[in-house]
């Protein structure tokens, strides 16, 4: 039997419970997403978009799941100390796929803009709730969405109203905690009204060594000349497995910035759709992972260009060691009446052993005339040229390794829009290659 | 200082020195000069640990010890330095960060504490106006974009922040017009002390009236077939290698 049954009759049972603990513009959705799962159920390593990830095979254990929204006994302010000191955020927690209510930050944002639980949010603006949820990630198409669509029950909501710009970046991170194994259905939403500005940092983080299995997806809606950036932080453990479904719609002159970055995980696939809808939109699409062991990460961007003007900017870096398997691929659609579009895609990576796998695809359909497109893909080591001069100045060889593997990776880092997590991610990109993140003293996380 | 007996080595299967036999001590700068193609930059890279080149046989002390047992990183901590001919562009590493980590690497060797972000920055101050090294390009990425006049300043840039016991300066010459090549002249010399010892590998003499060897030596087909005093540098200017291939051939 493939492992889709056990979701069907996990809802099927409990489906009253499920809509019970969430909202009606969620629970709208439901019967819609578990037809379309039913009829498409898990993609297959057969297809070509999943030939290096085994879905069934991820979601095939009988994992826990908190449908009846079972406080968690953990205080997050407790256990959670974040890795970007210095970075001052308004700061809010998921844990497992609950938003955290008990203890609200301080508001620190501006008058209409709403930060927090999307349930309650749900709950509180249902005609904005069901105008934008699950619009861009549409349960049609995609198994994955469609159980998410199916199961999810709550996650995190931005709505910033038209002209307003929040100054703090807003912070949300993701706590597995668990003493049994999990499965967690996240949902994001982030609303730009026309001309607002946010920044939104996510990090994901597994407390315990149990398995967690993640479902998420991410709809980010940007009105015209709205400006947002998506940091994307996973450190999370090797028995954390993360399905992430990214979409974005861009309206006229709007710029979202997305960059995604994992350093420490187990079993990523990571989906990026972006659709720039109004003329002279611009999107930068970028990420990197450092794998090592059995880490996997399987990046697939879909970046569609449907009006002319549009600027799309994709970078994507690997580090793999050790047996790490890591895949992109990149497709870009230019449409028909898409003149004037500007693309480009760049994918590099560097395998530091034999056992390391990299698979790169990039695909370009363009069916406009006057277009400037490009991609780049290389796959290879550390230029040995370079680490002799470097050695030759008594810089020991490790080290040696470490400045090179550190400034390969540092143009996806200076993409980054936000000083202090621009300093941090440098510092704690060479942690990673120096094998020492995150030890802090006293967090349940690095214990 | 540096003894180097009957030294052979390889590239890709290929002999390309022959025995070489060569003593320089401290306090001394011997010129190696020699037509193209007869294992000078070979010499240069076996010296410091190349990887690309094998030795098959000879012995090289410096300092007492086996150099040739050395890893490349170590050779660079017991005081050997090599201004490269063709210094290699690292896109992403500043040049700060790149001499942060050497001069400390030189530092631990030692058994000394990490210098601190003052001293550092002061010291790099200093050797910068050694060579007349712009702040601009300190702060850049190594090598990238530099001229190839720079570059060749960033050499000796680098060679007076780790003030090494030898030196051997591969070709520093070319690719330098006049003034620059002054610039890099007055560099080495201003750190010469009795002390250390440099070896100076060119094609011409213009260099070598810049920086003034006590030894020239003639590398031919990887023998080191002539050795005299600098006017031998001066009848290499004057009448070419010939004569001295038809010696050898």
């Amino acid at each position: 039997m493939r492992s889709e049954q056990q979701y069907i009759d996990l809802f099927a049972g409990c489906e009253d419970m499920i809509c019970h603990n969430s909202a009606p513009a969620m629970n709208a959705l439901r019967a819609r997403a578990l037809a379309d799962f039913e009829r498409l159920g898990f993609p297959s390593t057969k297809s070509e978009d999943y030939k290096y990830t085994d879905v069934d095979q991820a979601f095939a254990p009988d994992y826990g799941l908190n449908i009846n929204r079972l406080a968690i006994p953990v205080n997050p302010y407790d256990v959670f100390r974040c890795d970007v000191p210095n970075l001052s955020t308004s700061l809010y927690f998921v844990v497992n796929d609950s938003f955290y209510d008990k203890e609200l930050p301080k508001a620190h944002l501006p008058e209409g803009v709403y930060a927090g639980g999307l349930r309650m949010f749900a709950e509180r603006y249902p005609a904005i709730a069901t105008r934008y949820y699950g619009k861009a990630a549409s349960s049609e198409k995609d198994g994955l969405i469609a159980l998410n669509t199916m199961l999810a029950q709550d996650g995190f909501v931005v709505y910033v109203p038209e002209g307003v710009e929040v100054e703090r970046p807003i912070q949300l991170v993701n706590i597995f905690r668990s003493d049994v194994d999990t499965m967690a259905n996240r949902r994001i939403l982030v609303i730009m009204e026309p001309r607002s500005r946010a920044r939104l940092l996510v990090c994901d983080h597994s407390i315990d060594d149990v398995k967690f299995l993640a479902t998420q997806v991410v709809e980010i809606f940007a009105g015209e000349g709205a400006y947002f950036d998506y940091y994307d932080l996973e450190e999370s453990s090797v028995s954390t497995t993360r399905f992430s479904s990214l979409h974005v719609r861009q309206a006229a002159r709007s710029n979202v910035l997305v960059n995604g970055i994992t350093l420490t995980n187990g079993l990523t696939r990571n989906n990026y759709y972006v659709e720039l809808d109004g003329e002279y939109a611009e999107s930068s699409l970028c990420g990197m992972a450092i794998l090592d062991k059995e880490q996997q990460v399987d990046t697939y961007t879909h970046i569609t260009h449907a009006v002319p003007n549009g600027t799309s900017d994709e970078l994507f870096k690997n580090v793999l060691n050790d047996r790490a398997v890591g895949a992109f691929s990149g497709r870009i659609l230019v449409k028909e009446g898409a003149e004037k579009t500007v693309a480009n895609q760049t994918n590099r990576n560097l395998c530091a052993t034999r056992e390391a796998r990299m698979y790169s695809k990039p695909q370009l359909e363009i069916y406009a005339d006057d277009v400037k497109c490009s991609h780049g893909m290389s796959t290879g080591q550390l230029d040995e040229n370079a680490l002799f001069y470097i050695r030759s100045r008594g810089i020991p060889f490790e080290e040696a390794r470490m400045l090179l593997s550190v400034a390969f990776t540092a143009d996806v880092i200076e993409h980054v829009r936000l000083e202090a997590l621009k300093d941090r991610l440098h510092k704690l990109v060479e942690k990673r290659f120096r094998g020492e993140l995150a030890k802090c003293a006293d967090c349940r996380i690095c214990k | 200082m540096l003894e180097i007996k009957n030294l052979h080595a390889n590239i890709n299967g290929k002999e390309i020195l022959k025995g070489i036999n060569l003593t320089v001590k401290a306090g001394e700068v011997h010129a190696i000069m020699g037509p193209n193609g007869s294992g000078k930059s070979t010499l240069s890279s076996v010296l410091v640990g190349n990887p690309a080149f094998e030795v098959t046989e000879g012995e090289v002390t410096f300092n007492g010890k086996d150099l040739l047992a050395l890893s490349p990183e170590d050779r660079s901590r017991e005081g050997i330095f090599l201004s490269f001919q063709y210094p290699v562009e690292i896109p992403g590493v500043s040049m700060v960060n790149f001499m942060r980590a050497a001069v400390n690497a030189h530092r631990e060797y030692k058994g000394l504490k990490p210098v601190s972000a003052t001293e550092f920055l002061k010291l790099m101050r200093e050797k910068r106006a050694i060579v007349e090294l712009d702040n601009k390009l300190a702060n850049r990425s190594v090598n990238e974009g530099f001229s190839g006049g720079e570059k060749k300043r960033n050499e000796i840039f680098q060679m007076a922040m780790l003030e090494p016991r030898l030196a051997i300066l591969d070709e520093t010459d070319s690719g330098l017009d006049i003034d620059a090549l002054r610039v890099v002249a007055h560099g080495v010399n201003s750190l010469k002390t009795p002390e250390n010892a440099a070896i100076v590998i060119t094609h011409y003499q213009r260099l070598l009236d810049y920086i003034k060897p006590d030894v020239v030596h003639v590398l031919y087909k990887g023998r080191i077939v002539k050795t005299a005093g600098p006017e031998l540098a001066l009848e290499l200017e004057e009448k070419g290698y010939d004569w001295i291939k038809k010696e050898f051939e």
